[in-house]
C-alpha cells in the first residue's frame, strides 16, 4: 500500500506540474465543452420524427411514407420508444396493430400538428394515447455525451500515453529494479488518473451548470458511480493499449483506433436510433456507449440504480477483462 | 582489498554458462565466473561486447536463452531486488519530479532504505535537491542515479558504464564515490569500456569480446601474465626510419611509436646511437587496453 500511494502521489505531482496539461485540462477543457455545447444547441432539427412500433401483428400500412420532411424511425421496444415520446424526442409514435393507436406530447406542437396529419391522411379510426413529459432539450441530451467524450480523451491519453513515455525512457526499467510489482504500478497509475479524471469531471459539470443550466434529474451520487465506474472501463482500456506498446508514435495510433469510433458511434453527439442495426450492435461493445447511456437516463430520467444495472454490469465486465488481459501482457521494457 | 585476500572469501554471485541470443546475434555466449563478497568486480569491453546484457540478466531485467544465476548459492527471490541496487546505462527519471522527492519515492518502494541525510551526503546531491531530475546536467544525474541505487542500503551495487558521457573532472568525482561505496563492503559489479577505469577501481576482471570472456583475474595478474616488457614510446614526428630496422618489436600507434621492450636502456641507446631526437621520449607500462589489442587485434574503443 505504502508504494502505491507514494507512485500514487508522484504522478500526481507530475500532473499538476505540467502546466501544458493542468491548462488543458482545468481551463480549455471546460471553455471547449461550452463552446461545443452551445455551438450544437443551436442546431434545429428541421424534420419531423414518428416513430413507428412494430409488433408480431403489426399489419401493414403505409403511413407518411410519401412525406420527406418526417423521418419515420422503426422501433421493437415499446417502453423505449413512449420514453422518447415523453422526452418530445419523437413527435408521435404510431402502432398498426389494431385497434390501431398512436401516442403523442400534449405539449408538444410538432407531435399535434403530425397528429392532424395522421388522422387526415390515413382511415383510421385511430385511438389517441397521451403521454406527458417536458420536453428535453438538445442541451440537456447532449451534455452526457460530451463530459463523457472529456472523460475518455482524459482516460486514454493520460495513462496509456503517460506508460508508454516511461517504457521508451526506462522509467519503466528502473522501477522494475525495485521490488515493485506490477500490479502494484498499474493501480498506482489507475488510481492517480481516476482522481485527476473525476476532479477535472467535476469542475466541468460545475461550469456547465453555472453557464448552460442543463437538465439534472436524477441522483448526483448515482451520477459519480457511473463516474468512477466508466473512468476505471476506459482506463483500464488504455493500460491494455499501453501493455506493451514502446513507441509513442504507434501509442497515438492505437488511441485514435479507440477513440474515433467512440467518438462517433457512442450517441455523444447523435443518436443512433435510426442507423443499421449492426452499427447499433457494433456501438454496445464501445464502453463509452454504456456509460453516456446510464448518465443520460439518470440525468434525464431520473433513472435509480437498479434501472442501470445492466450499463453498469457490462462496465465492470469490461474493466475486469481489459484489466486481466492488461495485466497478462504487460511488459516492464521491449528489449 | 586484493587479490589474494579475495581468494579467501564468500562468492555471493555466481554466473553459470550465461547463453543469449538475439535472433541470430549470440549477444552472450556461454559466460561463467563468480563474484567474490565484497569485491569490485569489472566487465571489461568494446561497445556490443554484450557487457549490458551480461549485467541485465544478472540483475533480473532480462531473461538468459539458457544458464543460471545463483544468488548467495540459491536462485534468486524476492529478496533479490531488495538487497541489490543497480544504476542503468541510460535510465530517464520522472519529468517533473524534483531531486527530493525522486529519494523519496524510491526510498518508499523499498521495504528497509537508508537514511536519505545520508545519501545526498555521500553522493553530493546537496545544490540541486530542489531542482527538477530533467534539469540537472549529465554528472548531477549520474549522482542521483547512483543514489537511487543505494537508497536501499544494497549489498551489491550494479553499475552499468556509469561514467560514459561524463567530463573527466565529473568522471574522476564519480569513481571517488564508487571507492567511498568500496569502502563500506559492498559487493560492485561494473561495466565499462574505460581501461582506467577498471585499472583503478575493479579487484577482478573479466574482459568480454563479441560475447565470450578472453581473459579473467585482476588488473595487475592480467598484465603480469601477458606482458613482460614496457613501452618507449615516441612521437611519429621525431621518428625517422623504418621502425622494421629496430632491434625490439614496435608498432605505429595513433600518435607515436611504441617500442616494446624489458631492457629501457639498450633501447634508449639504440635510439640515440640512431640520431633520433628524444624529446617527446615516454616510458609507459602496458595498459588493459594493450592487452585487449593483444588478445582481439582490436582496441577497446574501436
Amino acid at each position: 500500500m505504502k508504494k502505491i500511494l507514494a507512485l500514487w502521489m508522484a504522478r500526481n505531482r507530475e500532473y499538476y506540474r505540467d502546466k501544458g496539461s493542468l491548462f488543458w485540462s482545468f481551463v480549455a477543457t471546460p471553455f471547449i465543452v461550452i463552446v461545443l455545447a452551445v455551438a450544437f444547441s443551436s442546431e434545429s432539427q428541421a424534420v419531423f420524427r414518428a416513430g413507428l412500433l412494430i409488433t408480431s401483428s403489426s399489419t401493414q400500412i403505409s403511413i407518411f411514407t410519401e412525406e420527406p420532411a418526417i423521418q419515420l424511425i422503426e422501433y421493437t421496444d415499446a417502453q423505449e420508444a413512449l420514453r422518447r415520446v415523453r422526452f418530445h424526442q419523437l413527435d408521435i409514435l404510431i402502432t398498426t396493430e389494431t385497434p390501431l393507436r398512436y401516442w403523442v406530447n400534449p405539449e408538444s406542437a410538432k407531435g399535434r400538428l403530425l397528429e392532424k396529419l395522421l388522422i387526415s391522411d390515413t382511415t383510421g379510426p385511430w385511438q389517441r394515447e397521451e403521454i406527458k413529459g417536458q420536453p428535453i432539450r438538445y442541451i440537456d441530451w447532449v451534455i452526457p455525451g460530451i463530459l463523457a467524450m472529456n472523460m475518455m480523451f482524459s482516460g486514454l491519453w493520460g495513462i496509456g500515453y503517460v506508460i508508454v513515455r516511461y517504457r521508451k525512457n526506462g522509467v519503466l526499467k528502473r522501477l522494475q529494479a525495485t521490488p515493485l510489482r506490477a500490479w502494484q504500478f498499474l493501480l498506482s497509475q489507475a488510481f492517480s488518473r481516476l482522481f485527476i479524471m473525476l476532479s477535472v469531471t467535476l469542475l466541468v459539470f460545475i461550469v456547465c451548470d453555472v453557464f448552460l443550466d442543463f437538465m439534472m434529474v436524477g441522483s448526483h451520487l448515482l451520477l459519480l458511480l457511473i463516474a468512477i465506474v466508466g473512468n476505471l472501463a476506459i482506463i483500464s482500456l488504455s493500460l491494455l493499449m499501453a501493455a506493451r506498446t514502446a513507441s509513442e508514435e504507434l501509442a497515438n495510433g492505437l488511441l485514435n483506433l479507440i477513440s474515433v469510433p467512440m467518438l462517433l458511434l457512442s450517441e455523444l453527439w447523435f443518436s443512433l436510433d435510426d442507423a443499421p442495426q449492426w452499427l447499433q450492435d457494433f456501438s454496445l461493445m464501445l464502453p463509452l456507449t454504456h456509460l453516456v447511456k446510464a448518465a443520460r437516463r439518470v440525468m434525464l430520467e431520473g433513472a435509480g440504480f437498479t434501472d442501470i444495472i445492466p450499463q453498469l454490469g457490462v462496465l465492470v465486465i469490461m474493466t475486469l477483462l481489459f484489466v486481466t488481459l492488461a495485466g497478462i501482457m504487460f511488459r516492464w521494457h521491449n528489449d | 582489498m586484493d587479490a589474494i585476500h579475495l581468494g579467501y572469501m564468500t562468492t555471493i554471485l555466481e554466473v553459470q554458462n550465461l547463453t543469449k541470443s538475439f535472433r541470430s546475434l549470440k549477444a552472450v555466449d556461454d559466460v561463467s565466473f563468480s563474484i567474490p563478497q565484497g569485491a569490485c568486480f569489472g566487465l571489461l569491453g568494446p561497445n556490443g561486447a554484450g557487457k549490458t546484457t551480461t549485467i541485465e540478466i544478472i540483475e533480473g531485467i532480462k531473461k538468459p536463452c539458457s544458464g543460471e544465476i545463483l544468488y548467495k548459492g540459491k536462485p534468486r527471490d524476492r529478496k533479490f531486488s531488495e538487497q541489490t541496487g543497480i544504476q542503468f546505462q541510460s535510465t530517464a527519471l520522472m519529468d517533473y519530479l524534483k531531486t527530493h522527492e525522486v529519494l523519496t519515492l524510491f526510498a518508499k518502494l523499498y521495504p528497509h532504505s537508508q537514511p536519505i541525510d545520508r545519501l545526498i551526503e555521500l553522493c553530493q546531491l546537496e545544490e540541486f535537491l530542489d531542482t527538477y531530475a530533467t534539469r540537472l546536467s549529465g554528472g548531477q544525474r549520474q549522482r542521483l542515479l547512483l543514489a537511487v541505487a543505494l537508497i536501499n542500503d544494497p549489498e551489491v551495487l550494479f553499475l552499468d558504464e556509469p561514467t560514459t558521457g561524463l567530463d573527466p573532472q565529473s568522471r574522476r568525482n564519480f569513481w571517488s564515490l564508487i571507492r567511498d561505496i568500496k569502502s563500506q563492503g559492498k559487493t560492485v559489479l561494473l561495466t565499462t569500456h574505460y581501461m582506467e577505469e577498471a585499472e583503478l577501481l575493479c579487484d577482478q576482471l573479466v574482459i568480454m569480446d563479441k560475447g565470450k570472456i578472453i581473459a579473467d583475474g585482476s588488473p595487475e595478474t592480467l598484465l603480469r601474465q601477458y606482458f613482460d616488457h614496457s613501452y618507449v614510446c615516441i612521437d611519429q614526428r621525431d621518428f625517422h626510419g623504418d621502425i622494421s630496422a629496430l632491434t625490439n618489436p614496435a608498432e605505429e600507434r595513433e600518435d607515436c611509436i611504441a617500442i616494446a621492450t624489458n631492457t629501457v636502456e639498450k633501447t634508449l641507446a639504440e635510439l640515440v646511437s640512431l640520431n633520433i631526437n628524444l624529446r617527446s621520449l615516454r616510458v609507459k607500462n602496458p595498459s588493459l587496453d594493450d592487452l585487449f589489442l593483444k588478445l582481439t587485434g582490436h582496441r577497446l574503443r574501436e
